[in-house]
């Protein structure tokens, strides 16, 4: 049973399960399924600066820091019980692409190789950790929300709104992976 | 027929005006008017915790499944954010449909969202860091958790990211 729950789970077990979160934040107690609002919880809590956008009640929405307490919590549950033993399976033709960056770890979901503590403080790692993390920050709360507000729980709602943010990641993300990415990785 | 408890809740959300501010951007719009001690929020720490073993076994917060995915290589990606749609669509149907009510009774609002121009740019920016992070918001918790510690680096800076958006909201094109 162990063995098998560590094999990575395919597609059609993960998604409808992700999904499910939906109707469960919702009789649990009425909530929308989001993550990204936990950041800005997190600021109004931590640094509201007097910044109207975070004068707010933020224990009212408490729940929601400990959803992502739970999350990362799932996370170490996963890396003492369930760590799957294998290397991450991709697609040939990315692992063709990558050796050209010196990409050749694939035994951790992150490439160690981009994100550890040395490279933090190259270049590239400045780009990719500080620049990329600010980015998902200020956009997904410029968007209003997330792959799991927009993506999963607006478009459970058929939310068009949330379409059009949809559509708007997955464009910016086929952009900056294909035409951008490429010129940071060989930094 | 609505019931005199469904049209207080009503009315208390429309009167709420701490409420109102808290929905601007379709977001924080759930309210509760029941009083519970903090342990109660336990229930959603249990709920992350299987969202985010979720996410790691299925790799989701993986950045090479990232890369796969905007390189148009592998269906995987879509197919779980695909039948995660499929199946919150048609349980969101279902609770409308039987006025399916929370565990204690209180009956389920949902909140339509309004576009804004930041569903675009916003949206924009946020793939653009999705691309090079390979992690959206739930992911960069999981990943921390998973071991990859100096995603922390990334998670604070996502946090700056959303303080200054707070700072500047006023100046950007919505």
């Amino acid at each position: 049973m162990i063995d098998w729950l560590k094999q990575p789970w395919p597609w059609y077990v993960a998604g409808p399960l992700i999904g499910l979160m939906v109707p469960a934040l919702l009789l649990l107690g009425n909530k929308a399924f989001g993550i990204s609002s936990s950041l800005r919880h997190i600021c109004a809590s931590c640094i509201p600066s007097k910044i109207a956008f975070f004068q707010y009640d933020w224990k009212k929405e408490v729940w929601n820091l400990f959803f992502v307490a739970g999350v990362l919590l799932g996370g170490i549950i996963v890396f003492i019980f369930l760590q799957n033993p294998n290397p991450v399976a991709v697609n040939p033709k990315l692992a063709v692409e990558m050796q050209q960056y010196g990409i050749t770890d694939y035994t951790g979901l992150v490439p160690a190789e981009l994100f550890n503590w040395n490279t933090l403080f190259s270049l590239k790692g400045i780009i990719m950790m500080i620049g990329g993390g600010f980015l998902v920050g200020f956009g997904t709360r410029y968007a209003g929300g997330c792959t799991s507000g927009h993506a999963i729980m607006g478009l459970s709602n058929l939310q068009w709104p949330s379409l059009v943010a949809t559509i708007s990641f997955m464009a910016g993300g086929f952009l900056v992976a294909n035409f951008v990415l490429p010129f940071i990785l060989k930094l | 027929m609505e019931t005199i408890k469904e049209k207080q809740h009503h009315n208390f959300l429309t009167e709420n005006t701490d409420f109102e501010v808290r929905s601007l951007d379709s977001i924080c719009v759930n309210e509760s008017e029941l009083k519970h001690p903090w342990w109660f929020n336990l229930k959603y720490l249990f709920a992350g915790l299987l969202f985010g073993i979720i996410l790691v076994k299925s790799e989701v917060i993986s950045w090479f499944r990232i890369q796969e995915m905007f390189r148009l290589q592998s269906f995987h990606m879509f197919g779980v954010i695909g039948s995660a749609i499929v199946v919150g669509i048609i349980s969101i149907w279902l609770i409308k449909k039987y006025k399916i009510k929370t565990i204690y009774g209180e009956p389920i609002e949902f909140v339509n969202k309004k576009f804004n121009k930041g569903n675009i740019y916003g949206g924009l920016l946020f793939g653009f860091g999705w691309a090079i992070t390979g992690a959206c918001p739930g992911p960069l918790f999981a990943q921390i958790g998973n071991g990859a510690t100096v995603v922390i680096v990334t998670l604070l800076s996502a946090i700056a990211g959303t303080w200054v958006y707070g700072r500047l909201r006023e100046k950007l094109p919505h």
